[in-house]
């Protein structure tokens, strides 16, 4: 199976009577020659990291290496914990999660690039939160991971997933649309709706710059880690009502492209302009640089 | 073509795949191509290498490998600790090299017999790298597979010699590359293949007239 079209492959699961999932690991064990069980069981290490890299997140005083981050997502859990969020522990727990992962990644330790380093927290806090929500087993989660990895195949073949090609928009943008596909499946919902979510996703995050202060993936990447949750979530949902996209995942995602070939190169990850350049996000770069 | 554990992957130690892990592939090759333990480590960054290496832990990342780690391995972040233990003296340079790519590091290792070692990588994004010099010579390797470096005369029917040694095998090349000093000097083909060199395979074109050298740098 070729990997240019979302429309495609949520066809030929569908003539299959396959879950986009059980489709992906079947065609993906075919193409590595390896075993369905051997393409799980790698698969199974990257959702234990996964749930490592939250809890290592977690932690009130642990500073990043440039010094210029940490603690939000232990600020964030307190507010949940105290029932002080606006939205609810559902809610307030995925951004905790997004938080603690990204965080995680800042003070050098140890995540999955899902699909990026930047963009890491998104698709774990979403699936982890859903699982404890719905009781929903750690071999669901595996397999929704593939899921996952199908959107962003596609995604990184039809246009990019890294913030130097096509600005937040590709990273943040893709992890958000991984994520709203993966949970729909794990909701019960079809491989078109996965679909339509994929395309909400992607459409509500279009044309987000990378701006990271002191070309860091730190401020803002932490923080939009959360947002992206917030983003899969209202996609996720959208899809699951029977809502559906009037533009196809497919031409969104060239549309994305578009948009990110467009762009700026001082808003793709250069550190020249957006937030780098505010007059507060030099000074940042000036004290962990000396000069900027 | 992209496969699943491209996207969701690698598993690596933050906080950037292209200033962080790809810096750690950068180190560990350089370890591979010295093929002992080096003492010294002299690091120039060049580029955005040199200007943000601090931020991203590049400095640290980069030690790591030359420590043999891995990408995901968590002791990257006390590195520069370690290789103290381990008794290896390293030093960084902030200085662009002409024309190299952003992200370039070149390493010069030596081990305590005095043998040493030049590499330069660019990390290209992804933890993904390419290995653009080894000693003096330019060559293109990603790391990804078993590569076979292979200096040799600059004289016709040096590519057969080897090839045909690898058919022989049933050796599968799916990268090759060669690039010479100046015309009838040394060339150097370097070969990328599926699965595993065996050493039969090198004693074997090691055997071959003009040949100057064989090395297996082996996928990391």
């Amino acid at each position: 199976m070729k990997y240019d079209s979302l429309a495609d492959l949520v066809a030929a699961a569908e003539a299959e009577n396959m879950t986009l999932s059980a489709y992906i690991l079947k065609d993906q064990a075919a193409i590595a020659e390896k075993t369905e069980e051997e393409m799980f069981e790698n698969m199974e290490r990257a959702l234990q990291v996964m749930k490592e890299s939250v809890e290592d997140g977690l932690d009130p005083v642990k500073r990043s290496a440039s010094g210029l981050t940490g603690g939000d997502a232990f600020k964030m859990n307190e507010a949940v914990k105290n029932g002080r969020n606006i939205c609810g522990p559902f809610f307030g727990k995925a951004m905790v999660k997004a938080l603690a992962v990204s965080q995680t990644n800042a003070c050098m330790g140890r995540i999955v690039a899902s699909p990026t380093a930047g963009s890491c927290g998104i698709l774990p806090s979403a699936l982890l939160t859903l699982a404890e929500e719905r009781n929903i087993p750690d071999k669901d989660l595996v397999m929704a991971l593939f899921t996952a990895s199908a959107v962003g195949i596609v995604i990184a073949t039809n246009a990019s997933v890294a913030g130097a090609a096509g600005g937040c928009q590709a990273e943040c943008g893709a992890a958000s649309a991984m994520a709203a596909a993966a949970m729909v499946e794990l909701c019960g919902g079809t491989p078109k709706q996965c679909e339509h979510a994929c395309a909400i996703a992607l459409k509500n995050i279009l044309g987000l710059v990378c701006d990271p202060v002191a070309g860091l993936v730190e401020i803002p990447c932490i923080k939009r880690n959360a947002g992206g949750v917030g983003n899969a979530m209202v996609a996720a949902e959208l899809a699951l009502a029977g809502i559906e996209s009037h533009i196809p995942a497919d031409e969104v995602i060239v549309a994305m492209k578009k948009v990110g070939d467009t762009m700026s190169p001082t808003l793709k990850e250069t550190a020249e302009g957006g937030l780098a350049c505010t007059p507060t996000g030099k000074k940042l770069c000036e004290k962990v640089f000396g000069c900027c | 073509m992209l496969q699943v554990f491209d996207i969701i992957g690698p598993i690596m130690i933050g906080p950037s795949s292209s200033h962080t892990a790809g810096a750690v592939r950068i180190g560990k090759y350089a370890r591979s191509v010295l093929g002992t333990t080096p003492v010294k480590a002299v690091i120039r960054f060049s580029g955005s290498f040199a200007k943000t290496y601090k931020g991203h832990g590049t400095d640290k990342a980069v030690i790591a490998g030359i420590l043999g780690m891995d990408t995901d391995d968590s002791r990257i972040r006390n590195s520069m600790e370690i290789a103290k233990e381990e008794g290896l003296d390293f030093t960084f340079i902030e200085e662009d090299i002409d024309g190299a790519h952003p992200n370039t590091a070149e390493i010069t290792l030596t081990d305590a017999n005095g043998k040493s070692a030049l590499i330069q990588g660019a990390s290209i994004g992804g933890g993904n790298i390419v290995v653009n010099k080894i000693n003096d010579t330019e060559v293109s390797i990603s790391g990804k597979s078993d590569t076979l470096v292979i200096p040799h005369d600059d004289i016709p029917g040096m590519i057969a010699v080897v090839t045909n040694i690898l058919a022989e095998k049933g050796v599968n090349v799916h990268g090759f590359s060669l690039g010479r000093d100046h015309k009838g000097g040394t060339a150097v083909m370097t070969i990328e293949i599926d699965g595993n060199f065996d050493e039969s395979i090198n004693e074997a074109i090691l055997a071959c007239p003009n040949i100057h050298a064989s090395t297996i740098l082996k996928a990391i």
